[in-house]
C-alpha cells in the first residue's frame, strides 16, 4: 500500500508540461494513456524519484485515475517510489556479469558506499541496488547512472573507485564525459 | 439449429451457439465435465485465463482443421469450433496439470480455514479437495501481508488471495469509479486501494461476492457464524439501484448477511448495491420468495433439508412451505 | 571472411549520422522499394528470403507479415521490439548505438509494406541514451525527407516514434510489449486474439525485433532469393550473435548461419577461445532462456557431427541432447563456474521477471528460485533435483506466456545435463559453498552411440 508522504501539492514546470504536451501528439486521439511510460520517466528525472502527489498529478493530467498511475509505475522496476541518493548505481546481477565477477563489484561498492542496497548514504549523494540483466552482457560488469542512464563497463574496483570519486568531486564533469556504448 | 456447432467434451456431444467458450459449453452440459475456474466470471467482461485451472486439452481443433492444440488450453478463454473435441477430466495430462495448478495457488495460501469466513463457500477449498495433494512439498516462508479494512464493511485479507483479478473487473465495470487495484509485480503483487482510500462506492460490496476466495470479506458478518450453520432464502425488494434480488442468509429468525444470489458455479445472478447488502437486514424490508437452491455437493447444503423444519419466515405462506418441501425431499434422496 | 549484412559500415566514422550513412548508400532500400515496388512485393521479397523473426522465437518474418489483417477504415501498426532484456543479448543496443539509421531506414521500408502509417520503436527504458540516438536519427531521416508526409514524393506518409519501456523483462513478449505502450503494466494478452488481428488498441499490429527490421534492408536491395543464398538450409542470411562470459573477445559477431559452434568459440575473427586459457565447460547459445548444454554437447551433436551456428543444428537432438538458437546471446562457461550457482541466478531472474498474471508462473518461479537458492548453499537434499524438475514441468506449457517457459527450461536443462554437480552440492555442502565443482567430465568426448539391444 502506497502511504502519503509528504502533505504538498506539486505543481509541474510549464516547460515539462509542455513537453507531455508534447508526447501525447505521438499517439491517435483519445489514446492519451500511452504517454504514461515517458511522462512517468521524465517527473522521475525532475524530482529524482515518484511520489504519490506527483504521481497523482500525472493521473490529473492525463485524465486517469490515481490507481491506474500507481499499477503502471510500481509493475516497472526503473521508478523509484522511495526518496534515493542523488545518484543511484545500478549494478547489473544477472548471469553473464557474474561470470566475469559482479558478485565481487557489487559487494565492494557495498563495502565502499557503506550503505546496503536500497539505502541512502547520510550524506545523500548515493544509493545503490542490484539489477537484472541490462543487456551488456558483452561489457560485463556493468552498472548505470541516471536519470540519463550513463553506462559505466567492464568494472573493475579501480574504476568503481574512480566513478564514485568522480561523481563527489564535480557532478557537472561526469555528465558530459559520459560516454555512450 | 443450423448455425449451431457441435462440440464433444469427454466424449459428450453438445449443439451450442458458435462463439462461446469451451468452459461455457461445458457448463451447458453439466457435471463433472465441467472445468474449475477461480479467475473466470462470464459477467465480467475479459476475466479469464489467468489461473489455468480451466486448462483442457483440445484433441481435435475442428471438423476443417483436425490438427490437436499443442498445448493445453484456458477452456473459459479459448472459443469452440464446429466439430471440436476436448478432453477434460479423461485425459491424465489435464488432471496433473490441475494437480499442478491448485499446488502453486496453496503454496502461499495460509491454509487458514479455520478462522475463514469463507470456509464453506470457498472456490479454492473445494478446488483443493478434489485436486489438491494430500501435503505440501513447499518448505519456505509464506507470503503474507497485513490485513487491511477497506472501509467499514469490507475487509481485504491479501494473504488469502490468488490474484484472480474479479474485483478489478467489478470495479473497473460495475462502479463508476476505480479506486483498487494490483500493485507491484509478480508474487510480490497485491490488491491494493489507491492510499488507503475506502471504496465507498454504491456497488463495491461485489468484490466480495466474485472474490473466490477469503480475501475480500464482509465486515458486517465477520465472525458471525459459520457458512453452513445459515439458512439461504431468497428474497427481494423494490431498490432504486439495483434489481433488488437477493439472497438472505439466517440464523433463526436474524439475517446475518445479505449476498446476490449465487449460482451452481458460484457467479451471481445480479450484483447488488450495497444498500441492499449492507442496510436491509431485517425480514421486514424484504419479500420472501424460498429457500435458496443450494447445490448438494455443498457443505452448506448438507446441514439444511436433513429435516423438515421450516424456518419461521416460511412458516407464514402455504406456498413457501410447500417449497420448502420440495427442496427437502430433492436433498435427502441423494 | 564472410560477408557482412548488417554491420559492413558499423566502423565507418561517423556512420551514426545521416550524412555518412547516405554517402555509404544509406537509404537506397527507401527509394528503391517506394519507386519500384508494391508493399506486396516487398512483403514477397522478405518471404522468399526465409528471414526468421531475431527477436527469439524465430517465426519466418514474411509469414507474419502476410498474416496481418487489412479491414477497411482500421489503422494498422508496426512495432519495432527493441525491448532487448534476455540475459546474453546486447546485439540490438549495438546495432542502434553504432548505426540507428539502419533501424530507421528498416522501419519506412517494413511500415510501407505493412500499410502502416505511424509506427513505433519501443525501446526498454534503461537505453535512455540509444532513445536520443534514435530520436536524433529520425530527425535527420525526416530532415531529408525520408518520413513525414508524401515521402519521396511516392504518396506515402510515415510517423516514427521512440516509446521507453520502464524496466519489465517481459516487455519483450509481443503482447506484454502492446500492452506496456498503451501505457500499462506489462500483463501478457490471453491469445487470441493475436496482435496481427487485434493488437495496439484493436488494430492490426506487426511486432519485429531490431534485428529483423535491419535485415529487410539488405533482403530488399539484395533481393529476397540473394538473401537466400547465405546461410544454410533454413537458417538463411547473417546473425548477430552477443557473445559473453569467459571467452576472449566478448562483444557482437555478425555470422553466416552455419558457422560451426568450434569455429566461433576459438576462431580469432570470432571469439578467440576461452579467456585465461581455460577450459570450456558449458553453453547457453541463444540467451538465458534455452537448454544450457555441456561443451561435449555444444562442439558436437550426440551423433557426433560438428554442431553449427544454426536453427535446426542448435535444436538437434531436442531438449534431449540439443538446444535453440533463440535470440543468439552466446554465453560461455569456462571450468571454474559453477553452474548451480548460475541456474540459481537465472532463476532468480525469471522471478524477478514473472509478471504475476498468471499463478503457475508467479508461484512457480518463486519456488524454483528457493529451492536452487538453498542447493547453492549448501541446505539442498537429493530429492531437491527431483522436486525442481517436477515443478518446471508443472509450470511448462501451463502458462499464459512463453516466460513460464523460459523459467523452466534453464533449470530443466542444468539438472539433466550437470546432475552430478547438483549431487555433489548435496553431498558436500561445505565444499560448495567453498569452492567449484570444476570441470567434471563435461568436456571429455562422447561416445559413440549403439543402438540399444532388445
Amino acid at each position: 500500500m502506497l502511504k502519503v508522504t509528504e502533505i504538498e501539492n506539486i505543481d509541474f514546470r510549464v516547460e515539462l508540461l509542455e513537453e507531455f504536451s508534447e508526447i501525447i501528439k505521438r499517439y491517435p486521439e483519445g489514446k492519451h494513456k500511452a504517454a504514461l511510460l515517458p511522462i512517468l520517466h521524465l517527473v522521475q528525472a525532475e524530482y529524482g524519484w515518484l511520489s504519490t502527489e506527483s504521481m497523482e498529478r500525472v493521473a490529473n493530467f492525463l485524465d486517469l485515475q490515481p490507481i491506474e498511475v500507481f499499477e503502471v509505475a510500481t509493475f516497472y522496476t526503473m521508478f523509484f517510489l522511495k526518496p534515493q541518493g542523488q545518484f543511484v548505481l545500478e549494478v547489473c546481477r544477472t548471469g553473464p556479469c557474474c561470470l566475469v565477477g559482479a558478485e565481487k563489484i557489487i559487494k565492494y561498492i557495498e563495502t565502499k558506499l557503506g550503505v546496503k542496497e536500497g539505502e541512502v548514504t547520510s550524506d545523500g549523494r548515493f544509493s545503490w541496488r542490484g539489477v537484472e540483466c541490462l543487456a551488456a552482457c558483452g561489457m560485463a560488469p556493468v552498472l548505470q547512472i541516471g536519470p540519463d542512464y550513463t553506462f559505466y563497463e567492464n568494472l573493475t574496483e579501480e574504476k568503481v573507485d574512480q566513478l564514485i570519486q568522480d561523481l563527489k568531486q564535480n557532478n557537472e564533469a561526469i555528465k558530459s564525459d559520459s560516454q555512450i556504448v | 439449429m443450423s448455425d449451431k456447432v457441435k462440440v464433444t467434451i469427454d466424449g459428450i456431444t453438445i449443439e451450442v451457439e458458435p462463439g462461446i467458450s469451451i468452459l461455457n459449453a461445458a457448463r451447458q452440459i453439466g457435471g463433472d465435465v465441467v472445468p474449475p475456474a477461480m479467475c473466470y466470471y462470464s459477467k465480467l467482461e475479459g476475466s479469464g485465463g489467468k489461473c489455468r485451472t480451466c486448462l483442457v486439452k483440445v484433441s481435435k481443433g475442428s471438423e476443417k482443421d483436425p490438427r490437436p492444440m499443442p498445448k493445453l488450453v484456458a477452456s473459459c478463454r479459448t472459443g469452440v469450433m464446429d466439430g471440436m473435441e476436448v478432453q477434460n477430466i479423461t485425459s491424465t495430462e489435464v488432471t496433473e496439470a490441475r494437480k499442478g495448478i491448485v499446488e502453486m495457488l496453496l503454496i502461499n495460501h495460509p491454509l487458514d480455514c479455520p478462522i475463514c469466513d469463507q470456509a464453506g463457500e470457498c472456490s479454492l477449498q473445494d478446488l483443493s479437495y478434489e485436486h489438491g495433494l494430500s501435503k505440501t512439498r513447499y518448505e519456505f516462508e509464506r507470503r503474507t501481508f497485513d490485513k487491511i479494512d477497506i472501509g467499514d464493511k469490507i475487509q481485504l485479507h491479501m494473504t488469502r488471495c490468488i490474484l484472480c483479478y474479479r474485483c478489478v473487473y467489478v470495479a473497473d465495470q460495475i462502479t463508476n469509479n476505480r479506486v483498487h487495484g494490483i500493485l507491484g509485480r509478480g508474487d510480490a503483487s497485491e490488491i491494493s486501494t489507491y492510499i488507503e482510500k475506502a471504496v465507498d462506492n454504491n456497488f463495491s460490496g461485489n468484490v466480495i461476492d466474485v472474490c473466490p476466495v477469503g480475501a475480500l470479506t464482509d465486515r458486517t458478518f465477520r465472525f458471525k457464524n459459520r457458512v453452513w450453520f445459515t439458512k439461504p432464502v431468497d428474497a427481494h425488494r423494490d431498490c432504486p439501484a439495483c434489481k433488488g434480488k437477493v439472497t438472505l442468509w439466517y440464523k433463526g429468525e436474524e439475517v446475518l448477511r445479505v449476498t446476490g444470489r449465487k449460482d451452481q458455479f458460484g457467479e451471481v445472478e445480479d450484483f447488488i448495491c450495497n444498500t441492499c447488502r449492507f442496510e436491509t437486514k431485517k425480514t421486514s424490508n424484504w419479500v420472501i420468495e424460498g429457500p435458496r437452491n443450494i447445490v448438494n455437493t455443498s457443505v452448506i447444503a448438507s446441514n439444511h433439508y436433513e429435516t423438515l423444519k421450516p424456518l419461521p419466515v416460511i412458516e407464514t405462506s402455504q406456498v413457501l412451505i410447500d417449497a420448502n418441501k420440495v427442496e427437502f425431499d430433492r436433498a435427502t434422496k441423494i | 571472411m564472410a560477408r557482412k549484412l548488417l554491420l559492413e559500415n558499423v566502423n565507418v566514422p561517423g556512420i551514426q549520422t545521416f550524412e555518412v550513412y547516405r554517402q555509404k548508400g544509406g537509404y537506397r532500400s527507401v527509394e528503391k522499394a517506394l519507386s519500384s515496388m508494391s508493399p506486396e512485393d516487398v512483403v514477397d521479397e522478405v518471404k522468399k528470403s526465409g528471414l526468421r523473426g531475431r527477436g527469439g522465437a524465430g517465426f519466418p518474418t514474411g509469414m507474419k507479415w502476410s498474416f496481418l489483417a487489412k479491414p477497411e477504415g482500421k489503422p494498422r501498426y508496426l512495432i519495432c521490439n527493441a525491448d532487448e532484456s534476455e540475459p546474453g543479448t546486447f546485439k540490438d543496443r549495438y546495432l542502434m548505438t553504432h548505426i540507428p539509421h539502419l533501424l530507421i531506414e528498416g522501419m519506412i521500408v517494413s511500415s510501407f509494406a505493412l500499410g502502416a502509417k505511424t509506427s513505433y520503436i519501443y525501446v526498454r527504458g534503461e537505453m535512455m541514451p540509444q532513445i536520443r540516438i534514435l530520436e536524433r536519427a529520425i530527425a535527420e531521416a525526416k530532415n531529408a525527407g525520408f518520413l513525414g508526409k508524401n515521402i519521396l514524393g511516392s504518396g506515402y506518409d510515415l510517423e516514427l516514434y521512440v516509446q521507453p519501456g520502464g524496466g519489465a523483462y517481459i516487455c519483450g513478449e509481443e503482447t506484454a510489449l502492446i500492452e506496456s505502450l498503451e501505457g500499462k503494466r506489462g500483463n501478457p494478452r490471453i491469445k487470441p486474439p493475436f496482435p496481427a488481428i487485434s493488437g495496439v488498441w484493436g488494430c492490426p499490429t506487426v511486432v519485429n525485433n531490431v534485428e529483423s527490421i535491419a535485415a529487410i534492408v539488405p533482403i530488399i536491395l539484395d533481393g529476397g532469393d540473394e538473401y537466400a543464398k547465405i546461410g544454410i538450409g533454413r537458417s538463411t542470411g547473417t546473425k548477430l550473435i552477443s557473445a559473453s562470459g569467459n571467452v576472449n573477445k566478448p562483444g557482437i559477431y555478425e555470422i553466416e548461419l552455419g558457422l560451426p559452434v568450434e569455429e566461433f568459440i576459438y576462431s580469432d575473427e570470432f571469439c578467440g577461445g576461452i579467456a585465461n586459457g581455460k577450459r570450456l565447460k558449458a553453453v547457453v547459445a541463444g540467451g538465458s532462456s534455452v537448454p544450457i548444454l555441456p561443451a561435449n554437447l555444444i562442439l558436437k551433436t550426440v551423433e557426433g557431427n560438428a554442431r553449427l551456428m544454426s536453427y535446426e543444428s542448435l535444436a538437434e537432438g531436442g531438449f534431449q541432447t540439443g538446444s535453440m538458437m533463440g535470440s543468439g546471446g552466446f554465453i560461455a562457461f569456462d571450468e571454474d563456474q559453477c553452474i548451480v550457482r548460475n541456474t540459481w541466478n537465472f532463476s532468480r531472474f525469471y522471478h524477478h521477471e514473472s509478471c504475476g498474471q498468471c499463478s503457475p508462473c508467479r508461484e512457480g518461479t518463486g519456488w524454483m528460485e528457493k529451492v536452487l537458492h538453498r542447493l547453492e548453499y549448501g541446505h539442498g537434499k537429493m530429492s531437491d533435483m527431483d522436486l525442481l524438475i517436477d515443478v518446471a514441468k508443472k509450470i511448462e506449457g501451463n502458462t499464459i506466456c512463453p516466460l513460464g517457459d523460459a523459467a523452466a527450461w534453464p533449470v530443466a536443462s542444468a539438472i539433466r545435463h550437470f546432475r552430478d554437480e547438483f549431487e555433489w552440492h548435496v553431498n558436500h555442502p561445505k565444499d560448495a559453498v567453498e569452492r567449484n565443482f570444476g570441470l567434471g567430465n563435461y568436456a571429455d568426448s562422447l561416445d559413440k552411440l549403439v543402438e540399444a539391444e532388445n
